[in-house]
């Protein structure tokens, strides 16, 4: 009798390890640069199922197009004291903000410090139009110009700002990558390096990148920023959340950018 | 979000006899009137309640929208292209604006 038993679970086994690679094959991947921790870069589109892909391939169904227009609404509309908006100096978006979103967060001077597009939206609201800030993770306007702005640079590769500075940044990022944070006890690399491609429950892993982002999400019923995934992961394992566009998560996005290198921006992109 | 803005898919070729698929989508909050705000007040009703579709004057498709449908209503239908033509998409909202969208068909 076990002989039996044990002969049909390793023919289990062995077809369900066929159809596991069969499927693996189906993804497209980036080849990865010399010394990347990852053998294979690879979307997160990639890891969804076909109904949720379909609804990111289609613009129109897509629904954080409703957003990406109000941002390009808000591109052209003047606010604060200086009765400035984002065109009066940068005029068209399709020039001046074509390959920004692939290629931040980048180090500021003035600042000392990394920033991500939100908060160069924010400095130049602040210092620019003198208009007030925005919130930054739910707020419609911020996530609809951030939407607009990275998508300028849909398609584009993404690529590294290669200062000395912000190596820094993304040496600090990759320590909080791989830091095991919470009563789970558990980093960013337990789930997307190790298991990605597998499930958790009834999700399936992916690698965690962030070329989508920001991205509509089925559970948010809504369009989030890159910063509130990130809380989102940490409730999940339990921690308590570093602050968003705080020093641990700008460093974060940016070594998370890293770890994306070469993959195409997909903003907005559409996710379970 | 402060204006509507309605959205249209419509395909702009189609041969005759073919059955095209139209996509429609309003972005407008679809404030339900039973909702209260911080005070206990009423928030009131304001929804879009009437979606027409007209293809060269003709209606094609039209509906009543009550206070159940979600925020940015999203309908998709069918129409058989016969002639070209014209399509006009109307969205009625509560306070009597009107919201249009034009898109043209061409029957080959």
């Amino acid at each position: 009798m076990m002989k039996i038993f044990g002969k049909v679970a390793a023919i289990v086994a062995g077809s369900a390890l066929v159809a596991t690679a069969a499927f693996a094959e189906d993804r497209k991947s980036y080849p990865a640069p010399k010394d990347h921790p990852l053998s294979e870069i690879i979307s997160g589109y990639e890891f969804r199922t076909p109904e949720t892909r379909a609804l990111q391939d289609d613009d129109f169904e897509n629904p954080a197009y409703i957003l990406l227009d109000l941002g390009a609404e808000l591109w052209s509309t003047a606010d604060g004291a200086a009765g400035k908006s984002c065109a009066s100096c940068h005029g068209d978006a399709a020039e001046s903000m074509k390959g920004i979103g692939a290629s931040f967060p980048k180090w500021s001077k003035e600042r000392n410090k990394a920033i991500t597009v939100e908060q160069q939206i924010n400095i130049c609201r602040e210092e620019q139009m003198q208009a007030d800030t925005w919130k930054w993770t739910k707020d419609p306007n911020m996530l609809g110009m951030t939407i607009f702005v990275k998508n300028q640079s849909r398609g584009m590769p993404i690529v590294l700002d290669n200062s000395p500075e912000m190596e820094t940044v993304r040496k600090l990022g990759e320590e909080v990558y791989y830091t095991r944070y919470g009563q789970l006890d558990m980093s960013c690399a337990n789930c997307h390096e190790d298991y990605y491609g597998n499930y958790i429950r009834a999700d399936m892993l992916s690698q965690g990148q962030i070329n989508g982002f920001p991205t509509y999400r089925l559970k948010w019923n809504g369009v989030g920023s890159t910063h509130r995934r990130f809380k989102g992961c940490m409730k999940n394992i339990r921690a308590n959340p570093f602050k968003p566009q705080g020093e641990e998560f700008t460093a974060l996005e940016a070594y998370m950018m890293y770890r994306a290198v070469g993959l195409p921006i997909e903003t907005p992109s559409v996710r379970n | 979000m402060a204006k509507s803005k309605p959205r249209v898919k419509a395909p702009k070729k189609a041969s005759a006899g073919d059955v095209v698929t139209i996509k429609t989508l309003i972005s407008h909050k679809m404030e339900t009137g039973l909702r209260k705000d911080k005070e206990g007040k009423i928030i009131p009703r304001k929804i879009i309640n009437k979606f027409e579709c007209s293809f060269n004057g003709a209606s094609v498709f039209s509906c009543d929208i009550l206070p159940a449908v979600s925020a940015n209503p999203y309908l998709e239908f069918t129409m058989k292209a016969v002639e070209s033509g014209e399509y006009n998409f109307k969205w009625t909202d509560d306070d009597g604006s009107i919201y249009e969208k034009k898109s043209k068909l061409t029957v080959a």
